[in-house]
């Protein structure tokens, strides 16, 4: 039987752990934390249809209570090298594995928002980021200010690291402005009284029931759209903040006191991403991702033999397309690790 | 606001200022508007804390107002600014201590052309020989002189004679800073604390017991860029932007604005006048104008020199305010009279501010 390590516990490693599994392959999946699910572990609900993120975290404990792989939680891989074609993977707890071949689902970093300096991030009161808010919504925390008042006027901003020349990013992390969308039409429900902007350049509407959610925003839910980047941000006496962008619609510079301010702060790739390039000497593209083998026929190949890559570790993608992309991996391992057989 | 979260930009923004021995390059309109500034520079660089800097009349303008207005080629400010490096070199100096703003902007972008286009410096040195016949070395540290106040404002502060503390209620001062655009807006890396949160003042400010105010428009322009105020028709432009720095700033209170550059410090001292001839509107306490200094002004009322040896009698919104609020005693009667016991004539008081 052939061993296969995958790397990480989220969506994509348990997904792609799962479906090796059920290939008839021995799957130990290693996770750094004590908990799987990754960043979807600490997501309250989920875009397009606002469904509790745990039914997918449900889901995967499913999944890896039907399979028959081994986790190893609280485990990272610190040590890699190669001695006759094959991998040998040492971790922190000292135990080396030798596997045929290697899924590397290491998952995505987020952008630091106290990189973009102009909005304040860390320095003024009120300004959080989604996945600041995202927390408050899962743990059911009131939305106040810091003082303890309730925002009337909240401004959700895109692009915060993503698409910017300054922050050094020029992809796009594709599930930002749905996030944005998202986390409006909450807000709404839990502050009807509050006025809602999403400040964006452009919005990128392509999934499945995106479109339809943006128009429900604006249509249902009172939430107001400008298309207009930020510039800067300052904190006014009573903290609340003094936002400032070019409504580029109405060709108009536009000021705007608000009181709570979303930073939708986008994916990039993780600090584990760049450790594991380094050790299996994978070339990482432009955005810092790792570069797919093939951009269009062999994006789950890495430019390593045995070494492959599944969900957000190649590019931002959205949990269903990291669980696609994960089983795409899952079948190439399988004709890998066939087609190796019969060499 | 959470200071600490200001710290961590400002670990992110910290550069190499050289320690001593310095080749000071002039500003022109400081010479005039402020012209105890550099005075004050000087004396406290060599008095106050020993160091070797070379003030050279050879100099000229770096042309940066005439460059930013579109009225001498890149060629010739590149030219200008090699002549300077050549002075530099000649003195046997290579720690660049500029005085202006503008002109630190200049040579900034320059050294970095230089950098990134090898042939724009081995064109200028062409162009330098052949007019001059001088040989340049390039610094191996290029400052602002506020760089180099920031660096010693606890060596300062340790021969204070005065704080930025409130004499009569023992409350720390509340000072506005401004920076010049042209500090770090364009190279962040080249700026104390960076572009966004700087800390060239602040830290002068915070050294020297005063509580800086960090009102919703600190970063704005003051209002100074060049055509704005060259183009006659467009100076409404360059009072709006103060103007709207004021209006931001007065619910803070502030004491006094600290600038480090010569076009803010003149126009933010400079337009409160003109708000108040034209709108009747002040704004500091009692009628009066809210008193602007530079950074060496501020740095030599900490050190008790006299406020008249400053220069601040050439600022248009008394400073007086300020020096009571700071305990310094002064005479007023001195005000006017010149160094050498002349009276100079005192300039007609203005209808609305002080």
């Amino acid at each position: 039987m052939d061993t296969v390590v995958v790397i990480g516990a989220g969506v994509a490693g348990v997904e792609a752990a799962s479906q090796l599994s059920g290939f008839g392959h021995e799957v130990i999946l290693v996770e750094k934390n004590s908990y799987i699910g990754g960043k979807l572990a600490k997501w309250d609900h989920l875009f397009p249809s606002l469904r509790p993120a745990s039914e997918i975290l449900t889901s995967m404990e499913e999944k890896i209570k039907q399979g028959s792989f081994k986790i190893l939680k609280n485990t990272e891989i610190t040590d890699i090298s190669r001695r006759n074609g094959r991998w040998i993977l040492k971790t922190g707890k000292g135990i080396s594995l030798e596997p045929d071949a290697v899924v590397i689902a290491s998952g995505f970093g987020l952008f630091d928002a106290k990189r973009k300096e102009e909005y304040g991030y860390n320095i003024y009161n009120n300004v959080i980021t989604s996945v600041d808010l995202e927390d408050k919504l899962k743990k059911g925390e009131k939305i106040r200010m810091t003082n303890g008042k309730t925002p009337r006027r909240i401004a959700f901003i895109h692009c915060v690291g993503s698409r910017d020349e300054k922050s050094g990013n020029h992809h796009c992390s594709k599930v930002c402005c749905i996030t944005g969308v998202k986390q409006a039409i909450e807000l709404r429900n839990l502050l009807p009284q509050a006025e809602i902007f999403c400040f964006y350049m452009d919005l990128r509407m392509y999934g499945k029931d995106f479109e339809e959610l943006y128009r429900e925003a604006q249509e249902n839910y009172d939430v107001q759209f400008i298309r207009g980047r930020l510039s800067e941000a300052s904190e006014n006496m009573d903290e609340s903040l003094l936002i400032k962008a070019e409504d580029t619609l109405s060709g108009r510079p536009l000021k705007m006191n608000v009181d709570l301010m979303i930073l939708l702060i986008g994916m990039e790739a993780g600090e584990d991403t760049i450790n594991l390039c380094k050790g299996f000497k994978l070339e990482r593209d432009r955005s810092g991702f790792i570069k797919p083998k093939d951009i269009h026929i062999m994006r789950n190949f890495s430019s390593q033999e045995g070494v492959f890559l599944a969900g957000t570790c190649t590019c931002p993608m959205t949990i269903g397309d990291s669980i696609d992309n994960a089983r795409a991996a899952a079948i190439e391992v399988h004709n890998y690790l066939k087609n190796k057989h019969l060499r | 606001m959470k200071r600490e979260g200001k710290q961590q930009v400002w670990k992110d923004y910290q550069k190499e200022i050289a320690d001593n021995d310095y080749y000071f390059q002039r500003s022109c309109i400081r010479q005039n508007f402020f012209p105890g500034s550099e005075y004050a520079f000087l004396k406290i660089l060599r008095e106050e804390l020993g160091k070797n800097i070379y003030d050279d009349a050879r100099q000229t303008t770096c042309t940066g107002i005439g460059y930013h207005s579109d009225i001498i080629p890149f060629e010739t400010i590149q030219t200008v600014v090699a002549r300077h490096f050549a002075l530099m070199t000649e003195k046997g100096f290579r720690n660049f201590v500029i005085s202006c703003v503008t002109s630190f902007g200049i040579y900034s972008e320059i050294f970095e052309t230089w950098k990134e286009f090898p042939e724009e410096l081995e064109k200028t040195r062409y162009y330098l020989k052949k007019a001059t016949g001088r040989e340049f070395e390039l610094p191996e540290n290029m400052t602002h002189a506020s760089d180099i106040i920031y660096k010693f404002r606890e060596e300062i502060f340790a021969k204070r004679k005065h704080s930025l503390v409130n004499a009569a209620t023992g409350e720390p001062l509340k000072i506005v800073e401004h920076i010049g655009c042209h500090y770090a807006k364009i190279f962040p890396r080249k700026g104390v604390g960076g572009a966004e949160f700087p800390q060239v003042l602040s830290g002068m400010i915070e050294s020297w017991g005063g509580e800086v105010v960090d009102y919703p428009e600190r970063r704005h322009c003051c209002g100074f860029g060049f055509r704005h105020y060259l183009v006659m028709a467009d100076r409404g432009y360059s009072v709006a932007n103060s103007r709207k720095k004021f209006e931001s700033m007065e619910p803070y209170k502030p004491d006094a604005i600290i600038c480090n550059c010569p076009g803010c410090t003149m126009f933010m001292d400079k337009w409160q006048y003109v708000i108040a001839e034209t709108d009747k509107k002040t704004y500091g306490a009692n009628g009066n104008g809210i008193p602007v200094l530079t950074y060496e002004e501020l740095a030599g009322l900490i050190l008790g020199y006299d406020p008249w040896d400053l220069g601040l009698q050439m600022h248009q919104v008394d400073s007086e305010p300020l020096l009571d609020k700071m305990g310094i005693s002064y005479d007023p009667d001195l005000k006017y009279t010149g160094s050498n016991g002349e009276k100079m004539g005192a300039p007609m008081q203005p209808q609305f501010i002080h």
